[in-house]
């Protein structure tokens, strides 16, 4: 191969390489103007239409991406809303609780005391029951000691004596009344 | 080794290398895009970095979003045609880069050439030669000396160089590796006794040099492209 240059080239030793031989020009041309029109007319325009096609679908999955994104922004909003709803409800129960845990220990304290009241009441009343009756018995008791006390001081009998009878009765109904001030004392 | 002798579509060895250059990418890019997934495969990937190297680091890059895509056929093209076509100067059994022979390097370059007056005219009509010849700024007697240099380097010079970059790059490169190559084909076949050892330095060279070259094949293809982009640039630009 490289002595057929070579001979070639000896062969033509005046032709001058900066001067274009006709047939070089035209299959110069013919083969530009081809690949000039493959590349213009179909490789570039294939290659274009795909480059679009794909910045189309990047955007595209950046798009997707950011409404996933908003999507699950969203999502964590309501689900945080519903938590603090959650603990808002919570609170309220607690709070329900509490109140009512204080109102029924009002309740029982109120029916302690009165109860205590009532138990104190009865109480007093039976024990005024008793001074009272001890307060009758002793009435009588006291009125013939006293006459018989007195029978005995003054050497003869009382008993049948109108004025004595009035004198007893005299001195009870005052030692009554007597009483009867000093009771409110006596009950506190 | 040599077709339709004579007439102006006379088909040499160089002319079949760029054909199979134009297969070959036609080949490559229909099934590397055959079915484009919106997530790329290997073979996919691949294609789409070369694509992309083209159109977000030399097109947008330059050009902004706008004009970067109204010129992206022909900024691809170039890449891609030149890349392929430089390659061919290593690959074993072809030894003969596409863009080695003046006609691509002058045609693309020519193209470019139509392609940024055009650009400018058509954005900047009237004031585009205007802005090029007599740059605005400048006191008006040092246009006596400013409009020609400007004058010749940008319309003269410009697409000169665009053109023998390329080539010469690619000429050299070529004439280095049939350098080292016939060297060492003859030190191992044809050179008495221990003189067949120089063949290994010269292998290696070669090697070397293929490396080197494999650079050189992605370099120029970049700078080719690259260069075209700024000419559009300056063509498009409000103010120069």
């Amino acid at each position: 191969m490289l002595p057929t240059i070579l001979s070639a080239a000896a062969a033509e030793p005046a032709h001058n390489p900066l001067i274009p031989s006709v047939p070089d020009l035209i299959w110069s041309f013919v083969i530009f103007v081809v690949l000039f029109i493959f590349f213009w007319k179909k490789i570039l325009p294939n290659v274009q239409k795909n480059l679009d096609k794909r910045s189309e679908l990047i955007e595209g999955g950046i798009k997707k991406a950011e409404n996933a994104q908003a999507e699950a922004a969203a999502a964590l909003e309501k689900y945080n809303e519903q938590l603090a709803e959650a603990r808002a409800e919570a609170a309220k129960i607690r709070d329900q609780a509490r109140q009512d845990g204080t109102k029924i220990l009002n309740e029982l304290k109120e029916q302690a005391s009165a109860e205590a009241a009532r138990i104190t009441i009865n109480a007093q009343a039976t024990i005024e029951a008793e001074r009272q009756s001890a307060l009758v018995s002793l009435r009588s008791e006291v009125g013939s000691l006293a006459i018989d006390l007195a029978s005995g001081v003054i050497g003869q009998s009382l008993s049948d004596d109108k004025n004595a009878a009035n004198l007893v009765d005299q001195f009870l109904a005052d030692l009554e009344h007597s009483e009867k001030t000093a009771k409110p004392e006596s009950v506190n | 080794m040599v077709f339709f002798g004579g007439t102006p579509f006379e088909l040499n060895r160089i002319m079949l290398i760029r054909i199979l250059v134009a297969v070959v990418i036609i080949l490559i890019f229909t099934l590397g895009t055959r079915r484009m997934k919106v997530v790329p495969g290997r073979g996919q990937s691949l294609i789409e970095v070369g694509l992309d190297f083209v159109r977000v680091g030399i097109a947008e890059d330059l050009l902004g979003k706008k004009d970067g895509k109204r010129f992206l056929p022909i900024l691809t093209t170039f890449f891609f045609m030149i890349i392929a076509m430089n390659f061919t100067g290593v690959v074993p059994g072809l030894n003969l880069a596409g863009t080695a022979v003046i006609g691509v390097p002058l045609l693309l370059a020519a193209i470019a050439y139509v392609t940024w007056i055009y650009a400018g005219l058509r954005k900047h009509p009237g004031k585009f030669l205007r802005n090029a010849l007599f740059p605005p700024g400048v006191p008006w007697p040092l246009y006596i000396i400013v409009t020609p240099i400007e004058f010749i380097s940008t319309f003269l010079v410009r697409p000169v160089t665009h053109t023998l970059r390329l080539l010469m790059n690619m000429i050299v490169g070529h004439l280095l590796l049939v350098l080292f190559f016939l060297a060492t084909s003859f030190f191992f076949f044809e050179a008495p006794g221990l003189y067949k050892l120089f063949g290994i330095g010269t292998l290696a060279f070669a090697f070397a040099f293929t490396l080197l070259e494999l650079l050189v094949i992605v370099l120029q293809a970049y700078v080719f492209t690259i260069l075209t982009a700024v000419y559009l640039q300056l063509a498009l630009a409000d103010e120069h």
